[in-house]
């Protein structure tokens, strides 16, 4: 029946990886999928242009707390480079779910955040 | 009581599937579905009478016109208005309520004058005011709900100050379902000469409603909820403050006398018709008010009366579900919001879609409602003349599942 609620998705909601936050960020993001008030809010520790450490917190559906789950596994321990050229089709790659226009909002929010704290840092470099 | 199979038959939607399973539509809070004689009509009415309406010498423009103007009487019958330009066709809820908002608060509104709303506002009767009051200067003050999810008229009478100009709240909560106590609140706001106007999207279509019982000064609705089409709502007013408001479109129709340096507008309801109305959908309003008025309004709130304790007592046996609002069918609609615990309400309304249950879920464009209640988002199933308890009893079945995927 619900080909979305596939095992991986319900673990990854369950059991979220990275689940948490950091005690002193060199960066963190939060979005807000207003339609839902659904909020996502990453932490990123880096160095020497690498994620050394992610932690994400938020409340949302299965598919956005998945999503986040996914990607903070997908980015952790890379170079700054790989994680920011991480591209939209790989997220649904990774969730792997039917998904409607609605749902591509969820799935979508934590990768916007990841991008969007990527982009606070390096304006704060510069 | 009504019959319902019959009714059924009359709606063409409800023999769709979805996903295979029978459509169970319970989203009527954000739109009812239409019956075949509403779409009959609009379709009969582009075939055969279409033509712009007023100021026509021909044949067609003659019977639109006495089409759209007939739907006008149907519609201040419907309300019980005393006269029939009382009644102004706009494009809905919204837009009426900012035509209050801009023509009559505009001018009438002044510095550290203040409003009283409720939090339990639809955002169409909430951010009209808060702009206004940004503007304007003005001070907006919120009436809180009780642990029950009501409001008491004593509740306002407590916070009416000699600088209250305007009580605007809304008939039917479309979230908790909470019917306002607002012929008390309309009572207390004219002891202070404070203006009132009323948001009933959701009650114009689901309880009879008299305006002059009410004596509200303005009332909104939109028909697309009443088995109307959607692009077509109203405003009512009293005929004096209607006559003191301002025009705020102004156009074709709206005018009388139009001159190069100055233009003298038309009368009520015209001066707030400007330009071309959207014909068709006020003449298929009609045939929705026609279609209630056979039913009867009473009935269909008993039918809705009766579904809400049924759904109420049913959905109450389900453990983790948390339901909002009052608990008792005499001061509630058929609109019931709720969360399952430890389960996003996106989540639900997935689940459910499969089994063909439409419900709506999100904030319900009452975002400060859910802040007040602490929750970031929430269920709603919201019922019509046409649900079933058999319905509700797959809706419980569907929400059981639901938790059975996640727990
Ligand atoms: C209580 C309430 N007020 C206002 C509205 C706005 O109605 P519309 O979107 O038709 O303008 C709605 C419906 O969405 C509502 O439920």
């Amino acid at each position: 029946m619900n080909d979305i609620y596939k095992d991986n998705i319900i673990d990854h909601y369950k059991n979220p990886r990275h689940f948490g936050q950091l005690d002193k960020p060199t960066v963190s993001h939060e979005e807000v999928n207003s339609l839902c008030g659904d909020r996502i809010r990453m932490d990123l520790k880096i160095e020497n242009d690498q994620i050394l450490e992610v932690k994400f917190k938020g409340v949302g559906c299965a598919i956005s707390l998945a999503s986040a789950s996914m990607l903070t596994e997908e980015i952790s321990g890379r170079k700054l480079k790989e994680a920011a050229g991480i591209k939209r089709d790989r997220i649904l790659e990774m969730l792997n779910i039917p998904m409607s226009p609605t749902r591509l909002k969820c799935a979508l929010l934590p990768w916007e955040v990841l991008l969007k704290a990527l982009q606070k840092y390096w304006k704060k470099k510069l | 009581m009504i019959d319902v199979n019959k009714i059924r038959q009359d709606f063409p939607i409800l023999s769709r599937k979805i996903n295979g399973k029978n459509l169970i539509y319970f989203d009527n809070a954000a739109t009812s579905q239409k019956p075949e004689s509403v779409l009959k009509t609009i379709d009969d009415y582009y075939r055969n009478h279409n033509a712009n309406i007023h100021r026509a010498i021909h044949t067609l423009g003659e019977e639109a016109t006495a089409m759209y103007e007939n739907a006008r009487n149907k519609v201040a019958n419907f309300i019980k208005a005393a006269r029939p330009e009382e009644i102004i066709f706009t494009s809905g809820t919204t837009a009426s309520l900012n035509l209050v908002a801009y023509a009559w608060g505009r001018l009438n509104l002044s510095q550290n004058e203040e409003i009283i709303l409720t939090v339990m506002e639809h955002h169409s009767n909430l951010v009209p005011w808060q702009q206004l009051a940004f503007e304007n200067g003005l001070t907006l003050k919120y009436l809180e709900i009780d642990e029950s999810g009501t409001i008491k008229a004593d509740a306002l009478e407590e916070i009416i100050t000699p600088k209250t100009k305007l009580l605007a709240i809304t008939h039917m909560s479309n979230v908790l379902g909470t019917i306002n106590p607002i012929k008390e609140m309309i009572k207390v706001a004219h002891r202070h000469n404070v203006t009132t106007v009323i948001d009933a999207a959701q009650s114009v279509p689901h309880l009879p409603v008299n305006v002059q019982s009410l004596d509200c000064d303005f009332l909104a609705f939109s028909g697309h909820k009443m088995l109307g089409p959607t692009g077509v709502g109203v405003l009512y007013g009293k005929q004096k403050q209607l006559e003191k408001m301002p025009p705020f479109f102004f156009g074709g129709h709206m005018i009388k006398e139009v001159y190069l340096e100055k233009t003298l507008f038309n009368e009520i309801p015209a001066k707030f018709e400007a330009g071309t109305s959207p014909i068709a959908q006020v003449v298929g309003l009609g045939a929705a008010i026609d279609y209630l008025e056979k039913i009867g309004m009473d009935n269909v709130r008993e039918h809705e009366k009766a579904l809400t304790d049924y759904a109420l007592s049913q959905l109450a046996q389900i453990e983790g579900l948390t339901i909002y609002g009052p608990k008792n069918s005499q001061i509630r609609g058929g609109v019931i919001a709720f969360n399952l615990h430890g389960i996003h309400s996106h989540d639900v309304a997935q689940i459910l879609d499969a089994e063909g249950i439409a419900i709506r879920v999100g904030n319900h464009c009452a975002m400060p409602l859910h802040t007040a209640l602490q929750i970031p988002a929430s269920c709603r199933a919201s019922f019509y003349l046409y649900n079933t308890k058999e319905e509700i009893d797959l809706l419980k079945k569907g929400l059981l599942k639901t938790k059975k995927v996640f727990l």
